[in-house]
């Protein structure tokens, strides 16, 4: 995608959300030839492109977090469910892997089952969506890769998480 | 008794610093957490030496001594009390060592070649002053460790009547670094954590080992081709081979007691469910048919039932179903959260982590006393447990501000040993079966 493109996929998405000044700070050199929208047809119908996987800041939020021991996705990640999907409806051929994991309390392959049940809740979730079955994997790391060592609450809270990597976009 | 008992403190942090001198190169420490008065005392006199060779390049009496002592059910004199060194039987004064209060005496020789060790070595009951052993094991290049756990599974045997555990191999697993260069490996150890040798290193998680019932093969978890896989290798050849790398969850491989076939946990039908594999076909069959996660099967030690970890009742609990598939049955009742079982030799005992709120310990539930649970280790975190093939101690694993460590704990819970590895994470132990001198 060229620069062009990519100033075009930040005008519209600062036309369609209120929260993006910062991204227009984010100046693209400017391109040498003359400005065209016409490469980009699929914007004008609102479909997202590989773009805005790094400048849409729902698409950039890749993680989702949940309870303790359990697998249901808290209606605050409605939004990042309802963005991802789109995604994956606007581009079918895109691909997208579910990683679920947990915090360490409980044992390691108890908690592969548990992340997996995470990662399946979210895909299910996009799945309900619109997306297609065939564009989603699920992969359940359990409680061994934490992001956070210390054993509290806080540190769990940010461990039992899907986390969200598009393999093809 | 007093006195003896400060001394006896002393001898063991004295032993402790001895230990983490040596530990530096072997990468482990060992350290008594606590020990118990009512122990059966024992004297094991320092080995003298025969012969015109080198001396013995591991000190016999010592490492006997550790064994006992570890077990929970010996308490060996301090070596400062040792106030006589009698090398056989005939040197023996008999009332200097009742004066002491001792049961038992072991004394010995060592010949050493410069590659075989050759140690004799005599049991004698102190009160009745009657020889009990009169043994004569022999050793070879690396191993001669080896020689002095077995001279501590004869005493052990003739003493309690149970077959000794100590010459026998551990594995576990272990983790260095953070992310992206976290290095895991799977280690093979004594049973006492010495002579480790890693036999697989990966950048991705390691779990869940366990032994085929020979000792010659692991079969374990790795990551490494991005998601679970089981495995099965060879430990002296390193040779290895996928026994499962389907989609979702391949995990918690468990050989029976036959070695012919393997429990295993899979996800590939849609949720974590019981599996057993012919290792010969690598043929399935499904014993569990729930959408609850099914997982850590266990086998009995007559092959005949599996037990498993499940939450279909909403938090996991133990159940049992027959090998052959049927209807499985809940076994646990006590505590929020039962997972990860290990049973004993002889099926009485099954070891549990139990969890309660954020407290998670060992368990052990004695099915023989109508389902009698104590702990035998104090939390926070502790998991893996994993019985000694003669149920006289159990390995898990537990959590030490931000590393995992590995204890030995007496199957009373009275006497417990850390095994630390020098930086990183220590963990899902797994005791191997015994070994043929």
């Amino acid at each position: 995608m060229n620069a062009t493109v990519r100033v075009s996929v930040v005008a519209l998405f600062c036309l369609a959300a209120a929260a993006c000044a910062k991204k227009q700070e984010v100046k693209p050199q400017a391109p040498p030839e003359a400005p065209t929208t016409t490469t980009a047809p699929t914007n004008t119908e609102g479909a997202f492109t590989p773009a805005d996987l790094q400048s849409n800041a729902c698409l950039r939020t890749r993680v989702i977090y949940f309870d303790f021991d359990k697998s249901d996705i808290q209606s605050q990640f409605d939004n990042i469910v309802a963005c991802h999907a789109k995604y994956l409806r606007d581009r079918p051929m895109a691909r997208m892997t579910i990683e679920g994991n947990t915090d360490e309390r409980g044992t390691r392959e108890y908690n592969l089952g548990l992340g997996e049940r995470r990662g399946n809740a979210l895909a299910s979730a996009l799945e309900a969506a619109g997306a297609s079955a065939d564009q989603i994997k699920v992969v359940s790391y359990g409680e061994e890769r934490p992001v956070c060592r210390e054993h509290n609450e806080s540190c769990w809270h940010q461990n039992r998480r899907d986390n969200i990597v598009y393999t093809t976009e | 008794m007093r006195m003896p008992k400060i001394l006896f403190a002393l001898t063991f942090a004295s032993l402790a610093a001895l230990f983490a001198t040596q530990a530096g190169a072997q990468g482990l420490t060992v350290q008594i957490v606590n020990g118990v008065p009512s122990a059966i005392p024992i004297t094991v006199v320092p080995f003298g030496q025969q012969g015109s060779g080198p001396a013995s390049p591991v000190d016999i009496a010592q490492i006997v001594g550790m064994d006992l002592n570890r077990c929970g059910k010996f308490r060996t004199l301090p070596g400062s009390e040792v106030v006589e060194s009698p090398t056989t039987g005939s040197q023996i004064k008999f009332a200097t060592w009742q004066q002491l209060k001792q049961d038992y005496i072991v004394v010995g020789r060592t010949t050493y070649d410069g590659g075989a060790l050759k140690a004799d070595f005599e049991l004698w009951d102190v009160n009745k002053q009657q020889q009990l052993l009169g043994l004569s094991i022999t050793g070879q290049g690396s191993d001669l460790r080896r020689v002095a756990h077995q001279i501590a599974d004869q005493i052990y045997q003739k003493i309690i009547g149970v077959r000794g555990a100590f010459d026998t191999r551990i594995a576990y697993v272990t983790m260095v670094g953070l992310g992206d260069n976290a290095q895991y490996a799977l280690v093979v150890a004594d049973s006492d954590g010495y002579n480790p040798q890693t036999v697989v290193h990966s950048h991705e998680a390691l779990l869940s080992p366990a032994w085929s019932p020979n000792g010659q093969e692991l079969a374990y978890v790795s990551f490494e081709s991005g998601n679970s896989a089981i495995y099965i290798q060879n430990i002296a050849t390193g040779s290895r081979r996928v026994v499962s790398g389907r989609a979702g969850i391949n995990g918690a491989p468990r050989f029976a007691p036959d070695g012919k076939r393997l429990a295993v946990s899979l996800s590939f039908q849609g949720n974590p469910e019981i599996y057993t594999m012919d290792l010969a076909t690598g043929a399935l069959t499904r014993l569990t048919h729930n959408l609850a996660i099914d997982t850590e099967p266990r086998w009995t030690p007559d092959g005949a039932n599996i037990v498993f970890t499940s939450d279909r009742s909403g938090k996991p609990q133990l159940y049992e179903i027959p090998a052959s598939g049927g209807t499985p049955q809940r076994i646990t009742f006590q505590g929020q959260y039962n997972a990860n079982a290990s049973i004993s030799y002889d099926g009485k005992k099954i070891a549990m982590v139990q969890g309660n709120g954020n407290v998670y310990r060992i368990a052990v539930m004695d099915r023989s006393l109508g389902g009698q649970e104590t702990f035998v280790s104090p939390g926070n975190l502790d998991d893996a447990p994993s019985w000694a093939p003669n149920a006289s101690m159990l390995l898990y694993a537990a959590n030490e501000g931000p590393r995992g460590v590995l204890y030995a704990v007496s199957a009373d819970g009275r006497v417990r040993q850390r095994l630390v590895l020098g930086d990183g994470d220590v963990r899902e132990p797994a005791w191997g079966p015994y070994r043929n001198p």
